[in-house]
């Protein structure tokens, strides 16, 4: 009697186990996700992500930044008046020397940005980690952060999209701008921006994090004279360009 | 079928009322659709882009929103400062500031990239910002004018009257500061970044107000078949003189400090000089035809004895008002961003160059959206209440 029962237990312990197992594996496959910032842990002021931008390295005619952020962002790469660029290739030349500089001109991410300080719905926003960002669904789409970047770094969405990465939600009727590619500044990566220029081997854009003095960005600041663009409205700009 | 034969005044005032409804009805037909094929394709139907960002329904919007508090202006000196002629004129103020408000924002909220979102518009704000304490402000003027509206018309709640009417002068003086500031706090601009922005455009309230009150009143009149008293136009057309030549002389003041700073040279050359349209816009549109023509028309001899004369100095004020809106909002956009001042820039972005603008026909149509609300709300209200001012002959002194 007790010898025809084993059997059965045995079963029953191995169907527990496989229950068991099941229950809990999801939980322990979760647990490697959950290592990664999770959505409400919010982002650490203990960072401040900056970019130096090396001009003297920055190659005329090189679109290597300005195509990676079409691709990583989905923007369309045209140029007309009412398309969106989040990054452009800048040329200035002194009006007194001549000299020349090419730079890739993009969102600045001020400390004290001036599209934040005019938004009223509070759409436009800065992360504790100094990324300055537009709120997808309280921008009402009124423009006036448009009219008060000193940098024309934003654009407005003039037409309905298709065929978005998912991970950068866009949409008609709303800004936008560079988020210093913060779906993957999340996961530890560089902007694409950043890759595509040293893929190219042209290293004149740096990115990482401005506090800590071990970064290679916080070195370079140290070792390099680095100037904000329009300094002189006092917005500690996260993006510093040297060679100017 | 019934044919109508009117044989009497009020017969043919009904026919009238039902016409003028019937005219802005159809304008405002035609804003509305404009405005959902725009909803519907995305501002890329219109002129504005990535450069010029506010374009002509801001024009008219912002035109209409200093409208709406300078001719409250009217309504303040009769209750704040006793003056008995601006008095009998106090509800028609007051219901003017109103349905000319209601048109500015209805024209403001219509152009948003995301006007479905309204609502977020008014449940999130960000204290800092201009723009956000700009909606309270215009909340509040609805509510407080609403409520001196009624002391004003409520034989119970006059004793009132002179308190409210006090309230409501303080909160348009801050209502137009902050409208003025939306450009006065913009750094970045040439153009802007100057606290005359300020007192500036509660100047302009006062002249484009009274011009937009002189053209309502004057239609009643007519409507009405009542003459003006000489005594009362005289003083009233004074007024406005008053108001334009203050309005050139703030002007004036903007560009003189702006010519005085070397930074700004380029931004006052272009505007005043080379610019594009937007010198002859400022010279003819603004300073002659809303300024200097208005000014000789109502100092003229016999001007106080000719209603018509002052009525069109004072569709002029409002003409030179657009201008002077389009050169503020349009021109100083045009004029290039100086993201490196002292370098020349170029880029696929359009740095550097003038930002050309044409606007389309979509946007006529949804800037008059703000003018036919304004004209159907008022030809309603004195339709069905006593707005008409009467002036006693006592009263003139």
């Amino acid at each position: 009697m007790t010898a025809s029962h084993k059997p059965e237990r045995r079963d029953f312990l191995k169907t527990g186990a496989v229950v068991a197992g099941a229950a809990i594996a999801p939980g322990v496959l979760f647990y490697g996700i959950a290592q990664g910032r999770a959505p409400e842990e919010g982002a650490s002021s203990l960072v401040r992500w900056g970019m130096l931008i090396d001009t003297g390295k920055c190659a005329n005619g090189c679109t290597a930044c300005v195509n990676a952020c079409n691709t990583e962002n989905g923007l369309s790469g045209k140029t007309g008046p009412q398309d969106s660029q989040w990054i452009r290739k800048l040329n200035i030349k002194h009006l007194q020397t001549g000299i020349e500089h090419n730079l890739p001109m993009l969102c600045q991410h001020c400390a004290n940005p001036p599209c934040v300080d005019v938004c009223p719905t509070g759409a436009s926003m800065k992360r504790a980690d100094g990324i300055v960002l537009v709120d997808r669904h309280i921008c009402i789409g009124c423009r006036y952060c448009m009219m008060a970047c000193p940098y024309k770094a934003r654009s407005f969405v003039h037409e309905p999209l298709a065929d978005q990465n998912p991970d950068v939600p866009r949409g008609k009727g709303c800004v936008e701008a560079c988020t210093f590619c913060v779906q993957r500044v999340d996961k530890d990566q560089q902007p694409a921006c950043v890759e595509a220029c040293n893929a190219d081997g042209h290293q004149a854009m740096l990115f990482g994090d401005l506090r800590n003095p071990e970064s290679a960005i916080a070195k370079a600041m140290l070792a390099y004279a680095s100037v904000e663009v329009r300094g002189d409205l006092g917005l500690n700009t996260g993006v510093r360009y040297q060679g100017i | 079928m019934t044919d109508v034969t009117c044989f009497s005044a009020d017969c043919n005032k009904s026919k009238l009322f039902w016409g003028l409804l019937a005219l802005g009805g159809l304008v405002m037909l035609s804003t509305l659709s404009a405005y959902f094929y725009i909803e519907h394709h995305g501002h890329i139907v219109t002129g504005m882009n990535n450069q010029i960002v506010w374009g002509l329904p801001h024009v008219f919007a912002v035109f209409l929103i200093v409208a709406a508090s300078g001719v409250l202006n009217v309504a303040s000196i009769g209750s704040v400062f006793g003056k008995k002629i601006y008095k009998t004129r106090s509800p028609l103020s007051g219901l003017l500031a109103l349905t000319i408000l209601a048109g500015g924002l209805a024209v403001l909220v219509l152009d948003l990239g995301r006007s479905d979102r309204i609502i977020v518009a008014m449940t999130h704000y960000n204290f800092k910002s201009i723009f956000a304490l700009n909606m309270i402000f215009y909340t509040g003027f609805f509510a407080i004018v609403g409520l001196y509206l009624l002391t004003l018309m409520d034989r119970k709640l006059k004793p009132w009257s002179h308190p409210v009417g006090f309230l409501a002068f303080l909160w348009r003086l801050a209502l137009t500061t902050a409208t003025g500031s939306i450009f006065g706090f913009l750094v970045a601009r040439a153009g802007y970044n100057s606290a005359l922005y300020a007192p500036m455009f509660i100047i302009y309230s006062f002249a484009y107000g009274l011009a937009c009150f002189l053209v309502v009143q004057t239609a009643m009149y007519k409507w009405n078949n009542i003459q003006i008293d000489e005594y009362v136009l005289g003083r009233i057309k004074n007024l406005l003189a008053v108001f334009v030549a203050a309005s050139l002389y703030f002007t004036a003041v903007l560009h003189l400090t702006n010519m005085y700073f070397a930074k700004q040279w380029d931004f006052e050359r272009f505007i005043l000089v080379e610019g594009d349209t937007y010198p002859m816009i400022f010279w003819l549109g603004q300073v002659i035809v809303g300024g200097i023509i208005p000014l000789l028309m109502i100092f003229s001899p016999g001007a106080a004895k000719s209603p018509a004369r002052i009525l069109i100095a004072a569709l002029l004020v409002i003409v030179g008002g657009h201008a002077q809106m389009y050169v503020t909002i349009v021109g100083v956009q045009a004029f290039p961003l100086a993201i490196f001042p002292g370098y020349a820039e170029t880029s696929s972005f359009f740095d550097g160059v003038v930002h050309p603008y044409s606007p389309s026909t979509l946007e006529v149509m949804l800037a008059l959206g703000g003018m036919a609300t304004t004209f159907l709300l008022t030809t309603v209200a004195v339709r069905i209440l006593k707005f008409l001012p009467i002036d006693k002959l006592d009263q003139k002194h």
